[in-house]
């Protein structure tokens, strides 16, 4: 973590000659923890065939009202709309693949879940205007994000939710790796496709009259990318985070509004900008100690969970949990669901929901523990396989320091926590809300000895903020 | 194993509501889950979590305070044989203290375990982990001859009104095993002090020729600084004293187990002995009298110091719950136990009230110490407005 005094010099330091040298310093971060998990993706890519049907999920984006374009058989191409935001109706959601809407699955008082096409390799594309992001107008980039239904990937902070295209941001954060357990390395899934990460970021630069940083790790691929500004980042999980580099270069403060973006979806508005067509194919990583061979697959954003599963996970007479996305934020699936529009990675762990006698009390060598209660401290670098279960039942808060030793930024976790449980709206905003989002406090609930559900906390005063204050 | 575990799943319907015995459910819980660690998984967030947990958290420390229930044990045998002439082994001296403190214990536990068990099942929720550690340290922190019939006063007194009434484990504002001892302070005080109190039998017996029974608090609050046990005595623990709280070594060996594995703050320790050694030494600074004149470092073998800097203070319910705040609650239950001891003629420990006192402080001192934070963002906002 940066000295105190630091953190308050660098808006400073961002518009003097002293800029060049902050490029070359590596942001060197303490706090936080590393959770080494067994079933590490192996670096070898698997392309899988193009699956049979593939789901776009209004669910996956906070806070959308969706509004329909298509109906059940209707005839898609791939970047034609399945739905819009009510309220913002110039936000489109469009298809990853051409073929037919089989269905649109709805919920609880018709909430829609997911609208699922069947998918057509012959359907076709959609064409958009093929241009060098560099030669176009702000206005010209944004209207063909949204046309194409690209906007979607671009968030915002403060909460973590879809940008409004008709806002300002101070600046667009990138992160280029990812610290999570069983994280995919980005540096191996993006080799070769550099150039069109740099079209995407080129599109990006044209969004902001501020700057487009990239936080990379030392020695990183990204260094070359060009029309940005690199942050260098070490140290444990959750340094990969967008929110922790945010927080330790320029904070959020109220008001301020910062864009970010996933590493694998500037991908997917590069190749809209080279091509002039939508192309949502990214590598997942599928990890965890119940896949049998744990690798990356190329498939399509929203294909089945079971296209990428099926076959691969190891026998077993226990129930198995899958989990789109990393262990510490991701969403449990089954097989018959799609994987989450924003995710990179499936993760598979034993679901582990047995009793274990007087578990309390004994010594536990194969399980991890951040506190040194147990003894995984002997081992630094053995493996752990982690599963479901809670260890314990929920508490009130009891033991305090615990969340601030996880959380790299200049933050008082209990106390934001402690604010939202109020309701108080003055004390979120005084402690840091605008900062984060669910995944930068996902580390305390790992640790947490009273098993509190911190990230489900922090939605629900993000969710509160938004209510009482707007966007 | 297995036939334990079946056995609970068919009487668990039983006691889950609707059931015949739906009206123990919360006992029925705290005896299964403390059998098995129970099957819950991740519903929300974090698919995994942490092996840590509460009941462990308090194993933990009940682990690091066994030093000082062994030693305790012990000296109580020792100083009844000093006290008496009577000559005993290492084993005979242990046997006979221990059999002492058992029933203080036991008290201490049933009644206090036997509240928590009535008001979860009036609440309807689990029962808390909390007292398995109070449950312990009130015995500690206790004379050898209080009669039983106060430590279970003591001990509902306690966990009524210090803990039940606020919402139980995690809520309340002062340390239960201090209140209970502070109860029976101002309610009992011939039972908790004086010179007769500390040694097992003494009261109404005539001791051998020069054994008197005081502690070194009390020759120090007389000014009898020349009476006082060498450093060496009261850092092993050989004095008169609470049961638990004589030995500082054995005190030190909790204290490395709570801070190697992280649950009790270390924080809150150093500050403690650093305030002791600042107000002691500017007592030795202007020595008006002969106790503001005995070197500052005696402060920390004295008394229930030791004790209550390690396991009473670090409670992190009752303590300052923000990092900064830890190290000001700690530093001013320093300067509190020397204040108190020196310059109070009635009080000859200051520990238990010290620390006491900063339980009602510590909430105010989080609330400057997130006040500061919450400042330092504001300008940090206001920089960069104007840069």
């Amino acid at each position: 973590m940066l000295k105190d005094n630091k953190l308050l010099l660098l808006p400073f330091t961002k518009k003097t000659t002293l800029f060049e040298f902050n490029m070359s310093e590596t942001i060197k971060l303490r706090k936080g923890l590393n959770i080494k998990l067994q079933g590490g993706a192996k670096p070898e890519v698997e392309t899988l065939p193009l699956p049979l049907k593939v789901a776009l999920k209004p669910t996956d984006f906070q806070g959308l009202t969706p509004k329909l374009n298509v109906k059940a058989d209707d005839l898609v191409k791939a970047g034609d709309a399945l739905f819009f935001d009510k309220y913002h109706p110039e936000i489109r959601y469009t298809a990853p693949v051409g073929g037919k809407v089989v269905s649109v699955n709805r919920g609880e008082r018709r909430k829609i879940l997911e609208i699922v096409i069947e998918t057509d390799a012959k359907a076709g594309s959609v064409e958009f205007k093929k241009a060098d992001p560099k030669a176009l107008s702000g206005d010209e980039v944004k209207e063909l994000l949204l046309q194409s239904g690209m906007w979607p990937f671009i968030k915002r902070r403060p909460y973590g939710v879809i940008a409004s295209p008709s806002e300002k941001p101070l600046s667009i954060y990138i992160s280029t790796f990812d610290t999570a357990p069983l994280a995919p390395d980005y540096s191996f899934v993006m080799k070769g496709q550099l150039g069109t990460f740099q079209t995407g970021i080129d599109a990006l630069g044209r969004l902001t009259d501020g700057k487009v940083y990239l936080g990379i790790t030392p020695d990183s691929a990204f260094a070359k990318i060009k029309n940005v500004v690199v942050n260098t980042f070490s140290g444990p999980h959750p340094a990969g985070n967008v929110g922790v580099q945010i927080a330790n270069t320029n904070p959020i403060n109220k008001g301020e509004v910062v864009w970010t973006v996933n590493v694998q979806d500037v991908l997917f508005i590069g190749r809209v900008f080279e091509t002039g067509k939508v192309d949502f194919t990214k590598v997942f990583a599928l990890t965890g100690s119940e896949v049998e061979n744990p690798k990356y697959y190329k498939t399509v954003a929203g294909a089945p969970v079971a296209s990428v599963v099926e076959g691969k996970l190891k026998k077993s007479e226990n129930k198995q949990r899958i989990i789109s996305g990393n262990v510490l934020t991701g969403t449990k699936v089954s097989k018959d669901c799609y994987l989450g529009y924003y995710d990179s990675q499936i993760t598979v762990i034993p679901e582990g929901d047995n009793y274990e006698f007087l578990g309390w009390a004994m010594p536990r060598f194969n399980k991890f523990s951040f506190s040194h209660a147990y003894f995984s401290w002997l081992n630094k670098n053995k493996s752990y396989v982690a599963d479901a279960n809670l260890n314990g039942e929920e508490r009130a808060f009891v033991v305090t320091g615990q969340y601030e030793k996880v959380v790299p930024m200049d933050i008082l976790p209990v106390h934001l926590l402690k604010a939202i449980i109020a309701d108080d709206i003055d004390k979120m905003e005084q402690l840091g809300i605008y900062e984060i989002i669910e995944e930068d406090l996902a580390l305390c609930e790992f640790v947490c000895t009273s098993k509190i559900e911190v990230q489900k906390l922090v939605r629900k005063g993000i969710n509160l903020m938004i209510k009482e204050m707007g966007s | 194993m297995k036939s334990l575990r079946n056995f609970l799943d068919k009487k668990k319907p039983l006691f889950l509501p609707g059931g015949k015995l739906s009206k123990f459910g919360s006992t029925f819980g705290a005896f299964e889950t403390f059998l098995f660690t129970p099957n819950h998984t991740s519903k929300t967030g974090s698919h995994i979590h942490d092996t840590i947990d509460l009941k462990r958290t308090m194993t933990v420390v009940i682990i690091a305070l066994l030093p000082t229930l062994l030693f305790g044990s012990w000296n109580i045998g020792y100083q009844n044989g000093l006290a008496f002439g009577v000559e005993r082994s290492i084993i005979e001296n242990f046997i006979f203290g221990f059999l002492k403190v058992l029933p203080i214990m036991i008290v201490s536990y049933g009644v206090g375990l036997g509240i928590e068990f009535i008001v979860a099942q009036i609440r309807g929720h689990e029962v808390n982990e909390g007292f398995l550690v109070t449950g312990i340290l009130i015995p500690l922190i206790l004379p050898v001859n209080i009669p039983l019939w106060m430590v279970a006063l003591a001990t509902a007194f306690a966990v009524i009104f210090g803990k039940e009434i606020f919402g139980g484990t995690g809520y309340n504002v002062m340390n239960v095993a201090l209140i209970a001892r502070a109860f029976l302070f101002f309610a009992y005080p011939s039972e908790m002090s004086g010179d007769l109190v500390w040694v097992y039998d003494l009261a109404g017996n005539t001791p051998v020729d020069g054994f008197s029974g005081a502690t070194p608090l009390a020759y120090a609050a007389q000014n009898a600084s020349s009476e006082i046990a060498s450093f060496k005595d009261m850092f092993l623990g050989l004095i008169p004293g609470s049961i638990g709280e004589t030995s500082t070594l054995a005190v030190l060996i909790g204290a490395a187990v709570l801070i190697f594995t992280g649950i009790g703050s270390w924080k809150i320790m150093l500050a403690t002995v650093l305030g002791t050694l600042f107000m002691g030494g500017i007592c030795n600074l202007f020595p008006a009298n002969e106790y503001m004149s005995i070197p500052a470092y005696t402060h920390l073998v004295m008394g229930g110091f030791a004790f209550g800097a390690v396991f009473m203070a670090t409670d992190p319910v009752t303590a300052s719950s923000t990092e900064k705040g830890k190290w000001i609650y700690g530093f001013m239950i320093g300067i509190l136990v020397v204040l108190i001891r020196v310059f109070n003629p009635a009080y000859p420990e200051g520990m238990m009230l010290a620390i006491l006192l900063m339980n009602v402080w510590a909430p105010l001192i989080d609330y400057f110490v997130i006040e500061g934070h919450v400042k330092r963002r504001l300008k940090r906002a206001k920089i960069k407005a104007n840069a």
